[in-house]
C-alpha cells in the first residue's frame, strides 16, 4: 500500500521550456493556438510553451526507490511534445522561480495560486554542514540538518476549499494547521525529535504548533508516502498531525513571506498583501521540502522548497455585482518586475474554458500559450513572462484583467469529492458519516481513507459499515489503531473501491467522553474540533473520458480509451467536525447543584435513618450505689430497686 | 434532626402534623396557588438581562436597504406559488442560486397516522429547498439557519421575500463567520421535522425524506420567520418548542433589545408589554401573559418551526409579524435591519447560547420568572402529597386504637396487602396502555363499523377508553378475592400518593406548566380521596378534577385568555381536536404529552378513583 511518487513526477513548475513553436502548431492546431501562432514571430520569446506541470503519481504498493522526477519521459506520449534536452543547468547551486497561475472559477469566483520553488543542489543528508546559504532560507534550513527532516510538509488554511463550486486544487489542504514530516532513518528517537520540530517550526511560523502533541500525532501506514526522492518508506519515521482549530492570519504570512528570496520587494510576492488576501474566501499558505533528483540519472539528490499560497476571491463579497478580476482589483497591486534572483517568473491563465473567447475576455492578449494536463485534465493557459520587459508594456505594469462575457455558474460534479458530518442528538452517543461521491460514469477506482479522531470521542468500531449503492463494501484493506485515553487518538484507514455513480458511506458510531474538569477548553461550549479525514485516490482523468474525437488528434493516440497514465492522484480533504461534548455548566448554578445536592444527600441520609429505624426512650443510668445495691439486693432474691 | 431523633419530641411533631394535617394541607394549597399567582407581579421578577458577553457588548450597525426588492420577491413567489400550486421549487432553486448561494432540495413524504382534519391532509409529500451561504474563510463547523414556511394560501409570501432579499444581503457581506442556511419548508412543521432529521440523520418519527446533500456542520442557533402582510405594527416572538422546551433566554433577549434598538413594537404572547404593574388592570395583564406561556407550554406542542430545533440543542425561536389596527405600522426594511442584527449578533458567539437561563417564565418581555423563583410554587403543592403519605404512614404504623382487633386486623392485613394494591396498579396501567395503543390501532375497525372519519373514531375510542376505565373498581373487585380492608385502601392510597409525587415532580422538572396544571387538579384529588366520603358527589368531583376534565377546562381557560371565547358547542368541538392534536404531536414530532398522560398520570387517577370506591 505504498503510494510513492512515480517517474513521472509532479512538477507543478515549469521544468521543461521547449520551443518549439511550428511544431506545436501543426501538431496542437486546435482554434485559439491557431490563432495566436500566427502572430507570433517574435525570435525572443517562445511562442509555445509546451510544459509538464502534471500533479500525476502512481500509487501502488511498491518501494520507491527510484525517483526520475526531472525525466523525459515524463512527457505524456499523447502530448504532442517531441523529445528534446533539458534547459541547461544553471552555473549556480541554486535556482529560484516563481509562478502565479489565475483560474476564472464556474462560479464567477477566481482562483490565485503562487508558487515559489528554490532548488539547491546540497545534501543535507550525507551529515556535511552546510553553513553558507544563498537563496534558501537560512531558518528553514538549519532545522532540516538538526532534526534530521527527510521531508517537511506544512499547510495553514483557512477556509474549506468547495469542490463543488470550484473543481479540485492545485494543492489541496484541509482547514486550520496540516503538518506532516518524514524523517531520516537515521534518527532514534522520533517522537522526541517531532516534538521538539514542533516547537521550532511553531516559532519559525508563528502558529500553535507546539500544541502538536501524541494525542493528535498519527503514523499513517498508506496515506501519505514520500513525495520526493526516498529509499524507504517505513512509516515509523512519519508523523502527521493536524490542528483543524489554528487560525490563520497575518501573523503567519510575514513569516512566510519573509522565506522567500526576494521578500515581498519584488516580484510576483509584491502581490501578496494580507489586506487583501485575507478579504478572501479562501486562504491556504504552504511549504513543502522535499529532496529531488538533479539529474536524470538520479545520482545526487538536491533539496526542493516549494512556498505555495492559494487564494480564491468571492465574486459577491467585492461588491459592485459586476464579474471582472484584475490583479489590481484581487491584490490592490499592479506587477512591474520579476523578481531579479528568479531564473523564471511568469503568469499563467487558465483559459481552457475560453477557447473561443465567449466566456470571458483577457487583457493585455498574450500570446504565449502553454497547455498541460493539470489534475488529469489537459488545459490551456495563456502566459505572461515577467523577465521579459514586453509583458509589462508601455505602462511598465501589468495588470492582467479578466471581464466575463455570460454570468452562469452551476454546480461541478467533480470526479471525486467527500463530506463528513456527525448524526445523532443528545450529548451521549453520536455517529461519523463520511461520504465518498465517485462520479465517474464507468470507472471505479479505489480511494484511501485516512481517520484521526480524538480520543475523547470512543469509537464503537463493531459499528463500522462502508456502504456503497445500498450494498456493504467491504474494505480491502483496515488498519486500525485504537486510542488510548489522554495518550494518542484513534487511527482509521482503509482501502475501498468506489463504484462508478455511488456515494460510498463509511459510518461509525461513538460514544462523547466525560472530561475531568481540567481538560476542558476555556470554551467549553463551543464544542471540539476533530480533524479533516483525508481521502487519497488514483483518479481516472477526465482526458480519458473524452471520447470525442473530433478534435485533431493523431490517430495512434486515441485507439485505447484508458490508459494508466490516464489516472491522477489527488487528495481530498473534508470538512472538520465540532463536536459537542457533555459539559459542566462552569458557573454558579453549576456551584449551586452541586451544593444542593450534598445537602439532598444529608439529608436524604437523615430522613431515611428516621423512616427506617424505631427509637426508645432508654432508661437513665443508674448511679453507683444503687447498682451495688441492686447486685446485693440480686444476690438475697429479693426484686431491684 | 435531633429534633426527629428524640422520640418524645417525635412524637409531638408527629402527632401536631398529624392532627393539623388536613389544614396544613390547605394551607399548603393555597400558599402554592398564592405564589404562583404571584409570579407575574412585576416586583417579584427579575429584568432580563443579556447574559452572553459576545452577543452584549459587541456593536453591529444594521444597513439592510433593500425591504421593496424583498416585497417584491415575495409577489414573485405568490405568483409561482399558485402558478405551481404547492412549493415553486424550480423558482426558489434558481432564484436562490442567483444570489450566489449553494442550493439544495430535499424531497420527503409521510403518512399520517390518520388524516389531520385541522390541516386537512393525510398523506404528505414535499420538498424543502435551501441555500448555504458559505461564510468566507470558515471551515464548516458552524451554521445558523433562518427559515420561513411555504404555507398554503396567501400566507407568508413576505417571509420568504424577506428571506430571500436577506440571503441576497448577506452574500455581499465578508463578517460571517457561520455558515448560513436560507431554508423554505414546505408543509411547516412536517417539513421541518424531515429537514431537522436528515440533517442530524436521525428517524425518530418514521418519515421518509432524502438525504441532505450540503450541511454547514453543527447549527448553533436558527430563527423561523412568519411574516404575512407587507406592514406590520408589533413582531412577535414565539418561545414554546417541544414537550414545553424553551430556547435560551439570551436569545429572547437578543430579540427584546434589537426591538428597542430599532423601535418595533415587539409583544410576547401577542401582548404589548404595560408598564401600570401597580394597577389591577396592570397585574392581570401580567398574569394572562404569563399563564398564556404557561398553557402552551403544558400543551407541550411546538408553536412554531422553530420548536423542533430544540430537541437538537438548537436555540430557536419564531419571529411573526402582527399587522393589527394601531397607528404606528414598520415596513419590511425594518424587520430586515432587526433580523439582520439579530443574525450578526448571532454570528459573533464563541460559544452555543448556554450562558442565561433554560427554564423560565415570562409574564412579560423584559421581566422573566427563573426556575428558582417558580419552583416552589409547585413544591408547595408537590409537599402536600407527601405529608398526606406521612399521614398515611403514622396511621398504618400504629393503628388506631379504637380498633379493638386491630390485632387481628395486622395479621390478616400482610396477604391481601400485596395482592390489593398490585391488582388495581396492573389493572389501572393496562388501562392506560389500552388508551395509548387502541385508538390508532383500531381506527380502521371503528371506521367499517361506524359512520365515523378516522380522525373521529381516534377521538371518540379515546374518550370511549377513557370512560370504559371509570368501570375499573368493580373489575378490580371482582378479581379480589373477599372484601378489602380498612388498612388495604390505606396501603393502596399510600402507594397511588408517593407514585403521584415522583411523577409529578418529575414532570415539573422537565416540564413545569404541565407539572403544575396537573398538580393543581390531582393533588386535592389525592389528598382527600378516601372510601368513607359520599360516593356520587365525591365521584363528581373526582371526575371533574380528572386528567380530561383538566383538559377541557384548559381549552376554554385558554380561549378565554386569548380574548376568544367560545360556545360550548364550539369548545367540545374544539376540545375533540385538541385530542387529536395531541395524538398527532405525538406520532409526528415525538411529543411525549399523550404518552404521558394515558400511561402514567390517567392510571394514576384510577388508582384514586379506586379508592373511593373501595369495598
Amino acid at each position: 500500500m505504498a503510494a510513492p511518487w512515480c517517474s513521472r513526477c509532479a512538477w507543478l513548475l515549469l521544468v521543461f521550456i521547449y520551443s518549439l513553436y511550428v511544431m506545436v502548431i501543426s501538431e496542437e492546431p486546435t482554434p485559439g493556438n491557431e490563432q495566436h501562432a500566427s502572430v507570433v514571430d517574435n525570435p525572443q520569446t517562445p511562442a509555445e510553451t509546451v510544459k509538464q506541470p502534471t500533479e500525476e503519481r502512481r500509487w501502488e504498493a511498491t518501494q520507491v526507490d527510484e525517483t526520475v522526477p526531472d525525466d523525459a519521459a515524463a512527457i505524456k506520449p499523447d502530448l504532442p511534445v517531441p523529445d528534446s534536452v533539458l534547459t541547461p543547468t544553471p552555473p549556480l547551486k541554486d535556482e529560484f522561480q516563481e509562478e502565479l497561475v489565475v483560474r476564472p472559477l464556474h462560479s464567477g469566483d477566481i482562483y490565485a495560486s503562487f508558487q515559489f520553488r528554490t532548488v539547491w543542489e546540497t545534501d543535507f543528508t550525507r551529515g556535511s554542514k552546510v553553513s553558507h546559504y544563498r537563496l534558501f532560507p537560512k531558518s528553514l534550513g538549519q532545522v532540516i540538518s538538526k532534526f534530521s527532516v527527510r521531508e517537511l510538509h506544512i499547510s495553514f488554511t483557512q477556509g474549506y476549499w468547495r469542490t463543488m463550486q470550484w473543481g479540485q486544487p492545485y494543492l489541496p489542504s484541509p482547514p486550520g494547521a496540516e503538518l506532516w514530516v518524514w524523517f531520516q532513518d537515521t534518527v532514534t528517537d522520533v517522537d522526541a525529535t517531532w516534538k521538539e520540530l514542533t516547537n521550532v517550526l511553531s516559532g519559525i511560523f508563528c502558529a500553535s504548533l507546539n500544541f502538536i502533541d501524541s494525542t493528535n500525532t498519527v503514523q499513517p501506514s498508506a496515506s501519505f508516502k514520500p513525495l520526493g526522492i526516498a529509499n524507504g518508506t517505513d512509516h515509523r519515521f512519519l508523523r502527521y498531525a493536524t490542528l483543524p482549530r489554528e487560525i490563520v492570519c497575518t501573523e503567519n504570512l510575514t513569516p512566510w513571506k519573509k522565506l522567500l528570496p526576494c521578500g515581498s520587494k519584488a516580484g510576483l510576492a509584491v502581490l501578496l498583501k494580507s489586506e487583501k488576501l485575507f478579504h478572501s474566501s479562501f486562504h491556504s499558505q504552504a511549504v513543502h521540502i522535499r529532496p529531488v533528483c538533479q539529474d536524470g540519472p538520479c545520482k545526487t539528490s538536491s533539496l526542493e522548497l516549494r512556498q505555495t499560497l492559494n487564494v480564491v476571491f468571492d465574486l459577491h463579497a467585492s461588491g459592485q455585482g459586476k464579474r471582472e478580476w484584475s490583479l489590481f482589483k484581487m491584490f490592490s497591486r499592479t506587477l512591474t518586475e520579476a523578481c531579479p534572483l528568479a531564473s523564471s517568473s511568469k503568469i499563467y491563465i487558465d483559459v481552457t474554458d475560453n477557447p473561443q473567447e465567449d466566456q470571458f475576455e483577457l487583457s493585455p492578449a498574450t500570446h504565449l500559450l502553454s497547455q498541460a494536463v493539470v489534475l488529469g485534465d489537459r488545459r490551456t493557459f495563456s502566459v505572461y513572462d515577467l523577465t521579459q520587459q514586453v509583458t509589462f508594456g508601455t505602462v511598465r505594469s501589468l495588470n492582467v484583467l479578466i471581464r466575463w462575457k455570460s454570468t452562469e455558474g452551476d454546480m461541478l460534479r467533480p470526479l471525486l469529492h467527500a463530506e463528513r458530518y456527525v448524526a445523532g442528538y443528545g450529548l451521549q452517543t453520536g455517529e461519523i458519516h463520511t461520504l465518498m461521491y465517485n462520479n465517474h460514469p464507468f470507472r471505479s477506482f479505489p480511494v484511501l481513507l485516512l481517520d484521526s479522531v480524538p480520543w475523547y470521542l470512543r469509537l464503537y468500531v463493531h459499528t463500522l459499515t462502508v456502504t456503497s449503492k445500498g450494498k456493504d463494501n467491504k474494505p480491502s484493506y483496515i488498519h486500525y489503531q485504537p486510542s488510548k485515553d489522554r495518550m494518542r487518538p484513534h487511527l482509521l484507514e482503509m482501502l475501498v473501491q468506489l463504484p462508478p455513480h455511488s456515494v460510498t458511506e463509511v459510518t461509525v458510531q461513538f460514544e462523547r467522553a466525560l472530561l475531568k474538569w481540567t481538560e476542558y477548553t476555556p470554551d467549553p461550549n463551543h464544542g471540539f474540533y476533530v480533524g479533516s479525514s483525508v481521502v487519497s485516490a488514483l483518479v481516472p482523468s477526465t482526458v480519458a473520458m473524452n471520447t470525442n474525437i473530433t478534435k485533431e488528434q493523431p490517430l495512434f493516440s486515441t485507439f485505447f480509451p484508458t490508459k494508466e497514465e490516464s489516472s491522477y492522484f489527488i487528495r481530498v480533504y473534508t470538512e472538520p467536525l465540532l463536536v459537542n461534548l457533555p459539559t459542566p455548566d462552569f458557573s454558579m448554578p453549576y456551584n449551586v447543584i452541586c451544593l444542593t445536592c450534598t445537602v439532598v444527600a444529608v439529608g436524604y441520609g437523615s430522613l431515611y435513618n428516621l423512616l427506617t429505624r424505631s427509637f426508645q426512650v432508654e432508661e437513665p443510668n443508674p448511679g453507683l450505689a444503687k447498682r451495688i445495691a441492686n447486685v446485693i439486693r440480686k444476690m438475697r432474691g429479693v426484686p431491684p430497686l | 434532626m435531633g429534633l426527629l431523633s428524640d422520640p418524645n419530641r417525635r412524637r409531638a411533631l408527629i402527632s401536631l402534623l398529624t392532627r393539623l394535617n388536613a389544614p396544613i394541607c390547605a394551607l399548603c394549597y393555597f400558599a402554592g396557588v398564592c405564589w404562583f399567582m404571584g409570579l407575574a407581579f412585576e416586583p417579584f421578577t427579575l429584568r432580563t438581562y443579556m447574559s452572553e458577553n459576545a452577543m452584549g457588548s459587541t456593536m453591529v450597525e444594521e444597513r439592510f436597504p433593500s425591504g421593496e426588492r424583498a416585497l417584491a420577491t415575495g409577489k414573485e413567489f405568490a405568483a409561482h406559488k399558485k402558478k405551481v400550486g404547492g412549493m415553486p421549487v424550480d423558482w426558489l432553486v434558481k432564484t436562490m442560486q442567483a444570489r450566489g448561494l449553494e442550493v439544495f432540495t430535499q424531497s420527503f413524504s409521510r403518512t399520517l397516522p390518520f388524516p389531520d382534519e385541522n390541516k386537512e391532509r393525510y398523506m404528505v409529500k414535499g420538498t424543502n429547498v435551501y441555500g448555504i451561504l458559505r461564510a468566507p474563510r470558515a471551515p464548516r463547523t458552524e451554521a445558523l439557519v433562518l427559515s420561513a414556511p411555504c404555507s398554503p394560501g396567501d400566507n407568508n409570501n413576505q417571509a420568504v421575500g424577506l428571506l430571500l432579499g436577506l440571503a441576497h444581503y448577506f452574500r455581499s457581506q465578508v463578517f460571517w463567520a457561520k455558515d448560513i442556511i436560507f431554508l423554505v419548508n414546505e408543509h411547516d412543521l412536517i417539513g421541518m421535522q424531515a429537514w431537522l432529521e436528515s440533517y442530524h440523520h436521525t428517524n425518530t418519527t418514521g418519515m421518509d425524506w432524502s438525504p441532505l446533500q450540503g450541511r454547514g456542520g453543527s447549527i448553533q442557533a436558527a430563527l423561523s420567520l412568519e411574516l404575512s402582510s407587507d406592514v406590520i405594527t408589533s413582531l412577535d416572538i414565539i418561545l414554546e418548542g417541544l414537550n414545553g422546551q424553551l430556547p435560551n433566554l439570551d436569545l429572547a433577549n437578543l430579540f427584546y433589545a434589537f426591538c428597542q434598538k430599532i423601535g418595533v413594537l415587539c409583544t410576547i404572547q401577542g401582548r404589548l408589554q404595560r408598564n401600570d404593574w401597580d394597577s389591577v388592570s396592570g397585574y392581570s395583564h401580567a398574569v394572562q401573559t404569563m399563564m398564556l406561556m404557561v398553557m402552551k407550554q403544558a400543551s407541550g406542542r411546538p408553536w412554531g418551526d422553530h420548536g423542533l430545533f430544540l430537541r437538537y440543542h438548537i436555540e430557536a425561536a419564531t419571529i411573526k409579524g402582527i399587522n393589527s389596527f394601531r397607528q404606528y405600522k414598520t415596513d419590511v426594511t425594518t424587520v430586515g435591519r432587526l433580523l439582520e442584527g439579530m443574525f450578526r449578533k448571532l454570528n459573533n458567539l464563541l460559544e452555543r447560547l448556554h450562558q442565561s437561563y433554560f427554564f423560565y417564565l415570562m409574564p412579560s418581555l423584559s421581566h422573566f420568572v427563573s426556575i428558582g423563583y417558580y419552583m416552589p410554587a409547585f413544591g408547595l403543592l408537590a409537599v402536600i402529597l407527601l405529608l398526606r403519605a406521612l399521614d398515611l404512614w403514622v396511621q398504618l404504623v400504629s393503628p388506631p386504637a379504637i380498633a379493638a382487633d386491630g390485632v387481628g386486623d395486622n395479621a390478616q392485613q400482610s396477604s391481601p396487602g400485596v395482592l390489593s394494591v398490585l391488582t388495581p396498579l396492573v389493572i389501572s396501567h393496562l388501562t392506560g396502555a389500552a388508551l395509548y395503543i387502541l385508538p390508532t390501532r383500531f381506527q380502521e375497525i371503528a371506521v367499517e363499523h361506524f359512520p365515523v372519519s378516522e380522525t373521529e373514531a381516534v377521538v371518540l375510542t379515546v374518550i370511549a377508553v377513557y370512560t370504559a376505565g371509570l368501570a375499573l373498581p368493580h373489575n378490580t373487585h371482582r378479581l379480589l378475592s373477599g372484601e378489602g380492608t380498612e388498612q388495604g385502601w390505606r396501603v393502596l392510597k399510600l402507594v397511588a400518593v408517593l407514585y403521584l409525587a415522583v411523577l409529578l415532580g418529575c414532570t415539573a422538572l422537565i416540564n413545569f406548566s404541565l407539572g403544575f396544571i396537573l398538580a393543581l387538579t390531582l393533588v386535592p384529588v389525592a389528598a382527600f380521596v378516601t372510601p368513607h366520603m359520599p360516593k356520587t358527589l365525591s365521584a363528581v368531583v373526582l371526575v371533574i378534577l380528572s386528567p380530561a376534565f383538566t383538559l377541557l377546562f384548559s381549552v376554554f381557560f385558554f380561549q378565554e385568555l386569548e380574548e376568544m371565547p367560545v360556545s360550548f358547542q364550539d369548545g367540545w368541538l374544539l376540545y375533540l381536536s385538541v385530542i387529536s392534536q395531541g395524538i398527532l404531536d405525538h406520532y409526528l414530532y415525538g411529543s411525549l404529552v399523550y404518552p404521558l398522560i394515558a400511561l402514567m398520570v390517567y392510571p394514576c387517577w384510577l388508582l384514586f378513583w379506586n379508592i373511593l370506591f373501595w369495598k
